[in-house]
C-alpha cells in the first residue's frame, strides 16, 4: 500500500466513522441553526437589520460551530488507542493528518457552508451577496478546520480539553473572520471583493502547507 | 565548541547560581534606570504641545507594549530551543515568560485606556492597536491556560512551544488583519493621535524607559526561572543539599 492508498483509506474510514455516528456529524449543525436564531430573537426581526448583521452573524455561528465540532476530530481514535496505531503505521504523518483533517471538513465544513446558505435566506441575506458568502464559506472553513487541528492535537485527552480548545483557537481565528465579513459587506455595497479573496486564498494555501505538520508534531508529543 | 559550552551552562544547577548571581545586578540597574527615567519622563521632558502633561503617561505606556510583544519572541523563540534542542533550561524560560508578557500586556491595556480617557473622551475605541493588544492578551492567556492543563512538565512545555510558534506565524496575520478591518470600519470620528516626530528630549526619557522595562524583564525572568528550575529539578540531590542545608 503506497502513501495515496493509505491517505484514502483513512479518509474512507473516516467518513464512514462519521456517517455511522450520525449524532457527532449533525449536532454542530444543530448547534449552528440555534446560534442563528439567537440573533433574530436579539436583534429583533426587522428586515433591515437582520439583512445588514446577516454576514456577521453567519460567519460568527459558523466559526463557533466548527470550533465545537474540533472536539471530535482525534477523541474517538485517541481513546480506543488506534490513534497511537496510525502514528506508528510507516506512512508519512502528515498525509495521515491530512486525511484526518479533509475528512472532519467533509463532515463539517461542508454540510456547514450548505446549511449556511440556506440559513441566510431566513436572515433576508441579499441576492448579490450570496456567492461571495459561498465563496468566504469554501476558502475560510478549511482554514478553521486547518488551524484547528493543531489546537486539537495540542488538546485531545485533556480533563478539560473542550472549553480549552475554544479559548486557544479563537485569537487564531479572527483574522479569517475579518477577511469574510469584509468580503461579503463589500458586496453587498457592490465593491470589489478580490482583496479579501487574495487574502483568504493566500492564508488557506498557508494553513495547509504549515497546520498539517504542526498537528503531526503535536499529537506526537500528546502520545510521548 | 558551542554546544558543550552550552550544555554546560544550560545544566540546571549552573543555571540556576548563575541566575542567583545575575538577578541583583540586574534588579538595581533597573532600580536606577527606573529612577532615572520617571525623573527624565516627569521632570526633564517638555510637555506636549498639543496633550500637555497627559501625555507622560507614554513613558509607562509605551515601553510595556513593546515588551508585550519582545517577551512573545523570547517566549516562542526558547520554546522553539527547547523543542529543537531539547535544552529543558529553555522550556523553563519560556515557561517563565508567559506570565510576565501577560502583565505587560494587560498594564500596556490599562495604561493605554487611562491615556484615552482624556484623549479620546472614552476609556476604550476598537482601535487597531488596542484590539491587536487584546487578543496578544488572548493569545498569552492560552498558552498558560495550555500548560496549566498538562501535568506532564516536559509535554507541557513542548505542547506549549508548539501553540507559541503557531502564534508567532499569526501575530502579524492578526495585526494586518486587525488594521484592514479597522480601516474599513472605522470613520475619522475618532481624532486618533497623530504621531509627531518625537522629541529628543522626549525620546531620552522614553528610552531609558524601555531599557529599564527590559533589565526589569531579565531580573523577574531570573526570580521566576530560579523557582522554575528548583521546582523541575526537585527530585535532584543539589536541591535537596541546597534546601536543607539553609535549614540546618
Amino acid at each position: 500500500m503506497g502513501a495515496y492508498q493509505a491517505f484514502t483509506a483513512l479518509l474512507l474510514r473516516d467518513l464512514k466513522l462519521g456517517f455511522r455516528n450520525m449524532g457527532d456529524l449533525l449536532n454542530p449543525l444543530l448547534f449552528f441553526l440555534m446560534v442563528v436564531t439567537l440573533f433574530p430573537l436579539a436583534l429583533g426581526p426587522e428586515k433591515s437589520v437582520l439583512q445588514e448583521h446577516a454576514p456577521a452573524v453567519i460567519w460568527v455561528a459558523s466559526l463557533l460551530a466548527a470550533s465545537i465540532s474540533l472536539d471530535t476530530m482525534f477523541r474517538s481514535d485517541m481513546e480506543d488507542g488506534s490513534l497511537e496505531q496510525i502514528l506508528l503505521s510507516p506512512y508519512p504523518d502528515i498525509i495521515l493528518v491530512m486525511a484526518k483533517i479533509l475528512a472532519h471538513w467533509l463532515m463539517t465544513g461542508a454540510p456547514l457552508t450548505i446549511f449556511a446558505l440556506l440559513l441566510s435566506v431566513l436572515l433576508y441575506l441579499p441576492g448579490e451577496a450570496y456567492l461571495p458568502l459561498l465563496g468566504t464559506l469554501l476558502l475560510g472553513t478549511p482554514i478553521l478546520s486547518l488551524v484547528g487541528s493543531v489546537a486539537v492535537a495540542l488538546t485531545v485527552g485533556l480533563r478539560s480539553g473542550g472549553m480549552l480548545l475554544v479559548l486557544l483557537i479563537l485569537p487564531l481565528y479572527m483574522p479569517v473572520l475579518i477577511f469574510a465579513i469584509s468580503a461579503v459587506n463589500n458586496a453587498m455595497r457592490g465593491l470589489s471583493v478580490a482583496g479579501e479573496f487574495y487574502f483568504l486564498s493566500g492564508m488557506l494555501i498557508l494553513a495547509l502547507t504549515l497546520a498539517p505538520f504542526a498537528t503531526a508534531y503535536a499529537l506526537k508529543i500528546r502520545m510521548g | 565548541m558551542l554546544g558543550p559550552t552550552i550544555d554546560k551552562f544550560a545544566a540546571p544547577k549552573n543555571a540556576y547560581s548563575v541566575a542567583c548571581t545575575l538577578s541583583p545586578w540586574f534588579a538595581w540597574i533597573s532600580i536606577l534606570l527606573f529612577a532615572g527615567g520617571v525623573y527624565g519622563g516627569l521632570f526633564y521632558a517638555p510637555p506636549d504641545y498639543d496633550q500637555g502633561e497627559a501625555y507622560r503617561i507614554l513613558y509607562v505606556h509605551v515601553p510595556a507594549a513593546w515588551m508585550s510583544m519582545f517577551v512573545y519572541v523570547v517566549m516562542a523563540g526558547a520554546g522553539a530551543c527547547g523543542l529543537i534542542w531539547k535544552v529543558k533550561l529553555m522550556d523553563a524560560v519560556a515557561r517563565s515568560c508567559a506570565p510576565l508578557g501577560a502583565s505587560f500586556t494587560l498594564l500596556a491595556l490599562i495604561t493605554g485606556s487611562i491615556w484615552g480617557k482624556p484623549m479620546w473622551g472614552t476609556w476604550w475605541v476598537w482601535d487597531a492597536r488596542l484590539t491587536s493588544e487584546l487578543i496578544l492578551l488572548f493569545l498569552y492567556l492560552g498558552y498558560m491556560a495550555l500548560q496549566s492543563s498538562i501535568d506532564d512538565r516536559r509535554t507541557a512545555a513542548r505542547a506549549g512551544a508548539i501553540l507559541a510558534l503557531v502564534g508567532v506565524v499569526n501575530i502579524p496575520i492578526i495585526h494586518f488583519s486587525v488594521e484592514w478591518w479597522n480601516t474599513l470600519h472605522q470613520g475619522p470620528t475618532v481624532t486618533k493621535l497623530d504621531e509627531p516626530s518625537i522629541h529628543v528630549t522626549m525620546l531620552i526619557p522614553l528610552l531609558i524607559m524601555s531599557i529599564a522595562y527590559t533589565t526589569f524583564f531579565i531580573t523577574m525572568l531570573m526570580v521566576r526561572l530560579r523557582a522554575e528550575i528548583l521546582d523541575q529539578e526537585r527530585n535532584t540531590t543539589w536541591v535537596r543539599e541546597l534546601v536543607l542545608g539553609g535549614t540546618d
